[in-house]
């Protein structure tokens, strides 16, 4: 149980979820960060293209996050900084100082990378930087390699386009256009699918290459995504990224979003089967498994109540529809803002389990959720953020639905179920990592 | 002017050294900024964060508002939520985007406290100075605010500056209060891990303070004026050492006077080949005790903002990982945090002493507890 260092709070209430409201169930405010750290964060997608060096310009206090993020995954060597001070902000030599300490790290390098992102922050946007005739002068003293404009500006994520589906976008900045192979690339999705994925097995099936960023084993690999002629989208998140691809490479674009839902599944696959030119393959069988799945996995939780939180899976409440018409009990769905993906959904549920509570997770309450919670082990958890409000060691540790797309993907999971049903997990250790799936040295 | 890394780490800023010192005392901390310090802060410097929930949040600031000087919904955040919540106080801090717009927080602090009717108070952080400044400012605001006398009592004493970023674990503090009762002193309180904010309120009784930080001097030289109580600064790490900041503690109360003890490293050394790398007082405390333990000359590279007073001539304060570079060539042995080793040159010996402040959790579970025990360092 945890300790309470002041506040006198009564255990913060969750709302049925007939009366939350879409897409904000709850108002701001102060917002409190729970210890769950599963999620990825510009560094590790960064990180994503090989051989690439990132380099940040921001405050102190902004650096020691994306400094700290790289240290755990033991890649110091693929980062550098500048830190801005007070008086380097109002001098007008923001562009002369970024240039001169990209040069100044570049020159401390055995090797020259073929790639540098070049992060500015919140600071550098709010005061004007130009930050093209940055990377036009980066390019002319440093020429082969690539530079790509990044940002980490938090202040600006209601501003247009938010940092992760910009860290996506700016992450194939330096493809080209080059002949085309017909190849397929999956992009802006962290993890790559594996061979037992139907999407894997089809695009396989239709004899084209299938390219996925994270298996890229160097820069030339990474550079060759730009001679596929399809790319596929599973998150929307990605959806920038694409379209920029679309328009600067001629690269068709299809999405086909992570689903929870058995006929929107077959409607992404039929939607690859016509786009690949392909007949659609019968996936009775897979979708008869993910079936019996879900049916064990039921029967292995025996009736206890299990919880859900966004950070889990894209679409909370299509994933806690899909196991509550599965005899599983779902009763606490942790979500801050519902998807407009997720709104059919989250309707259906108010509609057919309206018992269902649905709490936020960074509402300044929930700091005391945890430590009020009075039975532990109580509640069967998907999602690290559920698990540690549930005070929890039973629990799927799964992080933006990772290796879990379509039949194949609910199979897993609910295998996933079966094995966490019985077998606890230490739950602080789980969850302290960053980057599910990222080496850590924790 | 530039300070760049090409591979070294940064230490943390000063809104976690705020947030830091202020966890166990009941009070609400709230960091006006956009999401990263606080994800920041509760991630990689705070070890309690899993364990002991304590108010430390973030406005959420978003760009219209920076622009638009949008301060109200500020001030009714953190209003709603100490109505809500109803901390002992409340302490609003700067980041970034807040200084670039001139956020007066003087004035918000004023305002919020008329209207939530508990004490609110600015810390004048900006997220572009180290945790030193943070932590050192919000213990001199303890120190002037909460702490009251209620009478002397003699061989008490208090620890000040204690934070995780410097000492990472409740296990090292109880270490200092064991070595301090085997010196003969009685338990006074400690600003602040282990101690709660009415602790704090008899922090003028103790007859002697122990800065065991950098961050701990602003609150001690407040405490000695408010209070009259003398400090001496120092970590007791090492047998010998220890005996010897025990000696000092018992002379400084006994005097009435301040004691400098990490800097006591009289063998003149400038071109001495070991340094101790990083916060004035471990590094100072580490460096006498080596020199105590071995009879070997030993220097302090400041890594941080440091006071003149803590620096010794042979001493040297750098930050930039060039100049650091081009110090370490020059040294036999270097005692630092691990993650400098990347700039340590392969001939030298290389003696990992890992800092909560430096690399965050990486090595948090190899932090040495050196307090009054044999240092077993191999030089």
């Amino acid at each position: 149980m945890l300790k309470k260092a002041g506040g006198e709070l009564a255990k913060p209430q969750g709302i049925k979820i007939t009366q939350a409201a879409f897409p904000r169930p709850f108002e701001g405010g102060l917002e409190y960060n729970p210890p769950a750290r599963g999620d990825w964060n510009i560094v590790h997608i960064g990180l994503l293209i090989p051989q690439a060096h990132q380099i940040y310009f921001c405050a102190q206090g902004c650096l020691r996050g994306v400094v700290q993020t790289t240290a755990e995954m033991g890649a110091m060597d693929r980062l550098s900084w500048a830190y801005l001070c007070d008086e380097d902000y109002a001098d007008g030599s923001m562009e002369y100082n970024i240039i001169d300490s990209v040069t100044q790290v570049i020159k401390r390098m055995e090797q020259r990378p073929p790639c540098i992102l070049v992060f500015l922050s919140c600071m550098h946007l709010f005061a004007g930087v130009d930050f093209d005739i940055i990377i036009e002068e980066l390019e002319s003293r440093f020429a082969g390699v690539d530079f790509v404009k990044c940002y980490m500006t938090p202040t600006m994520r209601f501003s247009g386009l938010a940092p992760v589906p910009t860290m996506y976008k700016q992450l194939f900045v330096p493809l080209h256009r080059t002949t085309k192979d017909g190849g397929v690339n999956i992009i802006g999705y962290n993890w790559a699918f594996e061979e037992e994925c139907e999407l894997v097995k089809i695009i396989k099936g239709s004899a084209r290459v299938l390219r996925q960023l994270p298996v890229c084993e160097n820069y030339d690999q990474y550079l060759e995504m730009a001679r596929s002629s399809l790319n596929i989208t599973v998150i929307p998140e990605a959806l920038p990224a694409a379209e920029e691809l679309e328009q600067r490479l001629g690269q068709r674009h299809l999405y086909l979003p992570v689903s929870w839902n058995f006929e929107k599944i077959r409607d992404n696959y039929k939607a690859l089967c016509k786009e690949l030119g392909v007949a659609m393959p019968d996936l009775s069988f897979e979708e008869n498994a993910a079936k019996q799945a879900l049916k064990k996995a039921a029967k292995a939780l025996g009736g206890r109540p299990a919880a859900v939180d966004f950070t889990a899976a894209h679409k909370p409440f299509e994933l806690s529809a899909l196991l509550l018409d599965n005899g599983i009990d779902v009763r606490r769905i942790f979500v801050d803002v519902i998807s407009g993906e997720d709104k059919e959904s989250f309707e259906y549920i108010k509609e057919h389990y309206p018992d269902v509570e649905v709490f936020p997770t960074v509402d300044s309450s929930m700091r005391f959720f945890a430590s009020q919670e009075k039975e532990e082990n109580k509640y069967f958890a998907i999602g690290q953020r559920a698990a540690y409000f549930c005070c929890t060691n039973y629990f799927v540790d799964m992080v933006g639905a990772r290796s879990c797309y379509g039949f194949d993907g609910i199979t897993k999971l609910a295998g996933e179920i079966v094995r966490g049903a019985d077998v606890p997990k230490d739950t602080r250790a789980v969850i302290q990592h960053k980057g599910a799936g990222c080496q850590s040295c924790l | 002017m530039i300070h760049y890394a090409r591979i070294i780490s940064c230490y943390t800023a000063d809104t976690s050294g705020v947030c830091s010192a202020l966890y166990e005392l009941g009070g609400m901390v709230v960091v006006h900024d956009a999401s990263g310090c606080n994800s920041t802060y509760a991630t990689h410097d705070e070890p309690r964060w899993y364990q002991m929930d304590s108010m430390i949040y973030v406005s959420g600031l978003t760009e219209i508002d920076a622009v638009m000087g949008n301060d109200e919904r500020f001030i009714d955040d953190v209003c709603q939520t100490a109505q809500k919540l109803k901390p002992k106080f409340i302490v609003i801090c700067g980041s970034p985007m807040p200084a670039m717009t001139g956020t007066d927080f003087d004035a918000l602090a004023r305002v919020i406290q008329s209207r939530c009717k508990i004490p609110t108070h600015p810390m004048h952080t900006n997220g572009m100075k180290s945790y030193i400044s943070g932590a050192s400012e919000a213990f001199e605001m303890l120190a002037l605010n909460y702490c009251t006398c209620t009478g002397k009592k003699k061989n008490s004493v208090n620890i000040i500056g204690a934070t995780p970023l410097d000492l990472s674990r409740q296990e090292i503090v109880d270490s200092i209060w064991t070595w301090l009762g085997k010196c003969g002193f009685e338990k006074g309180c400690c600003m602040a891990m282990g101690s709660s904010l009415d602790d704090l309120k008899t922090a003028g009784d103790a007859s002697v303070n122990l800065v065991v930080s950098s961050s701990g001097l602003r609150a001690a030289k407040v405490l000695m004026e408010r209070f009259g109580t003398p400090y001496v600064v120092g970590i007791p790490l090492g047998e010998q050492y220890a005996k010897a900041l025990g000696e000092d503690l018992h002379r400084a109360a006994a005097e009435g006077k301040q004691i400098l003890s990490c800097t006591v490293r009289d063998e003149s050394c400038e071109e001495c080949g070991i340094v101790v790398v990083g916060e004035s007082v471990y590094a100072g405390s580490l460096a006498r005790s080596i020199t105590m333990t071995t009879g070997k000359p030993v220097r302090v590279i400041h890594t941080l903002d440091t006071f003149p007073e803590l620096a010794l001539q042979w001493d040297k304060k750098l930050a930039d990982e060039d100049k650091l570079e081009q110090e370490f060539s020059r040294c036999s042995c270097v005692v630092a945090d691990p993650l400098f080793k990347p700039i340590v040159p392969a001939n030298a010996k290389f003696v990992p002493i890992p800092h909560e402040a430096f690399s965050g959790r990486c090595f948090r579970k190899d932090i040495p507890d050196l307090v009054d025990k044999n240092l077993g360092l191999e030089l």
